[in-house]
This record gives C-alpha cells, sequence and structure tokens, in this order.
C-alpha cells in the first residue's frame, strides 16, 4: 500500500536535520514536506494546518476537520462503535485494525455524523488517511451508506471529505461493493433533491475516486491534493512514459474539467456556507 | 489447443492412448483392450481433476487465450443483434460492446467489455480495458433501454478499466462512478453475468443489476492475484497465494452473499464447448428474467438497493 511506500523512504530520510536534532521534544515543531520550512506545530494548527510559507496543506484527522468546519457544540457522531470484521479471516488484519485503532484514537478510517455549518444543519462524513490508509470496507462502507440515507430521511445536505487510498484489499470483494451500495444511498439521496458536496483532500484515489468522491452535485478539492483512478506506477509501467509533475492534481484535474473549483482551506467553510445558503431557496425581490 | 498446467495429466493420458492407436494401426497388433482400459481411466481422471478444480486453476481457466467473450455469447444468445457505437461525447471505445436484440421473443440491450482472441483484436480493443467513453457509451445504451423499457444483460469480462494518461484526463473515476450512481436508479430489470474476469471497479461499471450471475470458472475481485500479492507481501510471484486469501472465485463469492447464481461450465471450461456454454447461460440467463420481469419499476429499484445494502460484514465495539 501507498502506507508502506512511505515507510520505506523513511528509511532513508530519517536523518535529523539540525533543528530536530535540538532539544525540543516530539512534536513541537513540524517540517513542511514541501518548502522544508520548520513551524511550531501549535501555529501550524492554528492556521489549519497550512504552511505559511508555501500554503502546502498538511493531512488533518478527522476531527481537526470537524473542528475547522462544524459550529462549536452540534457535532452529534452517528455509529461510532462499529468496527470492522474480518470477513475473508486475512491474515494479519484485526491486527493491523487494532494497532491503527491504538494510533487514531479512532474505530475505523471514517467518522460519520450532523452539525451545524454557521447555523445550517448537514449530514457530514470525514475520512481520515491515518487509519489504513483511509481505505474503503465494509464498515466505512456502511457508515457513509447510513449517513446518506439519514440525511435523504431528513432532507439534509450530506457534505463528505474524502481522504483515501481506495478499496480495502483485506476485505476482497465485500470492500469494492461498497462502491456500489454508497452510490446507490446517493443515487436516492439525489433523486430526493438534496444537496451533495465532495470535497476531495489528499489523497482520493481508486475505488473512493471512482465512486462517491466523483458524484457530488459539487466537485470540490484541496489545493494540490493527489486525486486519480489508478496509481501513478501503475500508469507509467503501461504506457511506459513519463507523467507530468502535476498529473493527478486537484489543478490537473480542475484543468481537465474534472472539478467545480479547488478550494483552499482556509475558505472552505465560508465557500460551503454559502452554497448552503444558496440552497436554501429564496424569492425575487 | 491451449492446454493448462493442471490439465497435463490429462493430455499425458491422452497422447499415450494416441499412441497406442496409431501403433495398432501400423503394426497389426491388438491393443483394443489396453486403449479401452487407458480411456476408462482418461474418464475417471478427467472427472477427477476437472471436477476438483483449485482456486488457480480456476482463475488460469478465467484467463484461458480461447475463454469466449461477450461477442461469442450474443451471437448465441440473441438474434438481430444491432451494434450501436460511440458515447456521443468523445469517440467509441471497442473495449466494450452494446446494442440490442431479441432475446426468446423479448427485445432486450446488451452490454459487455469485449477482449479479443489475437494478438489485433487485443490492441484494437485494448485487451478489454475501457476508457470512459466505454463507460459512457454502456450508460448512453443503458438510459435509452429504459426508455423504451427493454431489460438490460451485460457480460462482465476486463481485467480492470485502463490505467492510463488519457483516461485519467477524461475522467475515469467519474466514468465509473456516474455509471454505478445511475444504474442503481435505472427502472428497468437488469442482469449481469461474470463470463471471464471480474477486474475491480472497470468490472463493477457495468455491474449494478437485479442479479449477479456468474459462470462457474470466472473470477471476480477487488484487485488482480498479482496486485494483491505485490501490494500485500511485495512479491507478485505470491499470486496463487493471494487468489486464495482474497476469495475471487465463483463458488467463494456465492457464499459471501455477492452472487446470486452460478452458472455451470463445460467440462474443463467454456472453450471447450461454445454451444453448450451458451445454452447454459440461455437458461440460467431465461430464469432469471422470469424471476423479475413480473416487478414494477419501483420494486426493480428497489430490490436492487437491497441487494447491496446487504453486502458487507460489520461489528460492534
Amino acid at each position: 500500500m501507498l502506507k508502506d511506500l512511505f515507510i520505506k523512504k523513511k528509511k532513508y530520510a530519517a536523518v535529523p536535520s539540525e533543528v530536530m536534532k535540538s532539544d525540543l521534544p516530539d512534536g513541537v515543531m513540524t517540517k513542511c514536506p514541501k518548502c522544508k520550512k520548520i513551524t511550531i506545530t501549535k501555529e501550524l494548527q492554528k492556521n489549519l494546518k497550512v504552511c505559511n510559507g508555501c500554503g502546502f496543506h498538511h493531512q488533518m484527522s478527522a476531527f481537526e476537520r470537524i473542528e475547522s468546519l462544524i459550529d462549536e457544540d452540534t457535532f452529534v457522531e452517528f455509529d461510532k462503535d462499529m468496527i470492522s470484521a474480518n470477513p475473508l479471516k486475512f491474515p494479519d488484519y484485526i491486527e493491523k485494525l487494532e494497532s491503527d485503532r491504538n494510533k487514531t484514537d479512532l474505530n475505523e478510517a471514517i467518522v460519520t455524523g450532523k452539525g451545524n455549518i454557521d447555523g445550517i444543519p448537514v449530514v457530514v462524513a470525514v475520512m481520515d488517511s491515518r487509519f489504513r490508509m483511509g481505505s474503503m470496507g465494509s464498515v466505512v462502507g456502511e457508515k457513509i451508506t447510513r449517513a446518506v440515507e439519514r440525511a435523504t430521511e431528513e432532507f439534509l445536505p450530506f457534505i463528505i471529505f474524502t481522504a483515501s487510498g481506495g478499496a480495502r484489499m483485506q476485505e476482497g470483494i465485500l470492500s469494492l461493493m461498497q462502491m456500489a451500495k454508497t452510490s446507490s444511498a446517493l443515487k436516492r439521496h439525489s433523486e430526493h433533491g438534496c444537496l451533495y458536496i465532495s470535497v476531495m483532500t489528499n489523497p482520493t484515489t481508486g475505488g473512493v475516486s471512482a465512486s462517491f468522491a466523483s458524484l457530488g452535485d459539487f466537485n470540490f478539492a484541496e489545493p494540490g491534493a493527489l486525486i486519480g483512478f489508478a496509481g501513478r506506477r501503475i500508469i507509467e509501467q503501461t504506457i511506459r512514459e513519463e507523467l507530468p509533475e502535476d498529473f493527478q492534481t486537484a489543478e490537473f484535474l480542475l484543468d481537465h474539467g474534472q472539478l467545480d473549483a479547488v478550494l483552499p482551506r482556509k475558505e472552505m467553510k465560508s465557500k460551503l456556507y454559502t452554497i448552503l445558503n444558496l440552497h436554501e431557496g429564496g424569492v425575487l425581490q | 489447443m491451449v492446454m493448462l498446467e493442471f490439465e497435463k495429466p490429462i493430455l499425458e493420458l491422452k497422447s499415450k492412448i494416441n499412441e497406442l492407436r496409431d501403433y495398432t494401426n501400423q503394426h497389426d497388433v491388438d491393443f483394443s483392450e489396453e486403449i479401452n482400459r487407458l480411456e476408462e481411466r482418461l474418464k475417471s481422471l478427467e472427472s477427477e481433476v476437472y471436477g476438483n478444480m483449485r482456486v488457480w486453476d480456476r482463475v488460469q481457466v478465467a484467463r484461458h487465450p480461447e475463454r469466449p467473450t461477450t461477442l461469442d455469447y450474443i451471437n448465441r444468445l440473441f438474434t438481430n443483434f444491432i451494434e450501436c457505437h460511440g458515447d456521443r461525447l468523445y469517440g467509441d471505445d471497442a473495449a466494450i460492446v452494446s446494442g440490442i436484440g431479441m432475446f426468446h421473443g423479448l427485445p432486450v440491450t446488451v452490454v459487455g467489455h469485449q477482449r479479443g482472441k489475437d494478438t489485433k483484436e487485443n490492441i484494437r480493443r485494448n485487451f478489454g480495458m475501457p476508457h470512459p467513453e466505454g463507460y459512457r457509451k454502456a450508460l448512453r445504451l443503458m438510459k435509452q433501454a429504459e426508455k423504451f423499457n427493454r431489460p438490460i444483460i451485460t457480460f462482465i469480462d476486463t481485467k480492470g478499466a485502463y490505467p492510463g494518461k488519457a483516461a485519467e484526463e477524461r475522467g475515469q473515476s467519474e466514468a465509473i462512478a456516474r455509471n454505478l450512481f445511475e444504474m442503481a436508479g435505472l427502472r428497468v430489470p437488469i442482469i449481469c453475468i461474470v463470463i471471464g474476469e471480474g477486474g475491480s471497479g472497470g468490472a463493477l461499471g457495468i455491474g449494478i443489476g437485479n442479479k449477479l450471475l456468474m459462470l462457474e470458472n470466472s473470477t471476480y475481485s477487488v484487485i488482480s492475484p498479482e496486485g494483491a500479492a505485490a501490494l500485500l507481501w511485495k512479491d507478485a510471484s505470491l499470486a496463487k497465494r493471494a487468489a486464495e486469501t482474497m476469495k475471487i472465485t465463483a463458488p467463494d463469492l456465492h457464499e459471501l452473499g455477492v452472487v446470486d447464481q452460478i452458472i455451470p461450465e463445460v467440462k474443463g471450461g467454456a472453450q471447450n464447448d461454445l454451444d453448450q456454454q451458451a445454452e447454459n447461460i440461455d437458461r440460467y440467463l431465461y430464469e432469471s428474467l422470469k424471476e423479475i420481469l413480473h416487478l414494477s419499476q419501483e420494486e426493480l429499484v428497489e430490490q436492487r438497493y437491497e441487494k447491496f445494502s446487504k453486502i458487507g460484514q460489520i461489528s460492534y465495539e
């Protein structure tokens, strides 16, 4: 999986820089992977985890995202206690899940719930790529489906923030079928005239990109996010040519007509509010 | 004729029998008793080998170069088939065939992945790996089917949607996602049949039906066994093990509740008797259609929704 690639790289890149060698405890400083600027982690968090040097959007956890968007004290989580089974009895799967649960304090790769954006109630789903690369197995599919069904019942907008490497290998065909399940639920939501906004964050690929992530009435993405169906390496091996630097970035997709807009994180809440508000209806005065 | 690894003992025995026959003809010695005995052995060997096919054997049969393709079946199952080309947006993708025809007196719309049988045709058909325009052509035809209240039959047979630059630029993800979304709402019966390899999202893109049938030796999976082995264990040569772990054969998928029915194959695989295989499909397709034709438009959509909403296994803390 992608995650393993990064782990491999770390083996070579773990030489501590001068700053990291100083006696600051872990996590106090964060280095930007793009411009290498080192920022105090708390400052970075205040800045919605956007590098103030180059604008790089750092990964956000599901609850950091929710906090940045949903009005205080309005968020109610759905299906918090749902966890993955091991339907294929896949070796080591249970252990990997457990280790990610401990690492992230999450039960799965997605958090769903209901809350307000500047007073407008919405159902929201936020994926967290720290948990199994945000991959979609039965639980992710089921939680999204239930959240969408709830939105349909209550005639509420549904907003999703995707961050996923795609289908979860360890649940095989059941993962693939979650693409069908979630898309079917969204079809119903749409036929009821409800609003669906998809915001793709880094990364959104494979089966997630090829199902609910691409089905918004509005499809947005964060700057620089990797978005695509097939992996870059697989494509390079298949077509035997090098791909442009910006291939499968949010900006590349915008250029090719696949997105409504690329939205910087700092404008996210106000832009979402504006769109929600435009769907509240009105009269010509 | 191509023989697969697991069929070798059968091939060896067959050549032995032929040798004896030749010898009998040339040398005027009577080996008919030995030949009869060996032929008896051949029969029991065949039923032993083909009756106990392992996962990897099935994967190889599913990928057999002579395995019948969508058009082979279309020509045998439907009369007056008219192929319709193009997505009206960009081009015509030869990796998907689609059109209209008659099935036992009932007009239907047919969509399927199309592989080639030789290098030249495979290049033209991109080895049955569609670009976005393939999925969009399929959707165009399926929408047309809905307009004229025709049932839709899809044949799934692809290694996957094509992983290429142009495919990404034109929205491979969107094209597949759109098909899942729209097929979920189509108000006509849809029957999907996996006839060869069902490769991931590229297969699912024409795979949202009221019923999913699979040929006995076909496979359907989220990733190829080679891909899974490379991803999970960093070693593509562990494909055999991956195939077993991932549960990709028709019997496994039936057990997982994904596949509604398994269509039996002729001995050794569909490639051995195309006409007989087409008849098997015909029988199952006919029965499946009969089971859902009486449903109202609303019931069809509801049944399809229920079918997919049940798939998956979850647990609680």
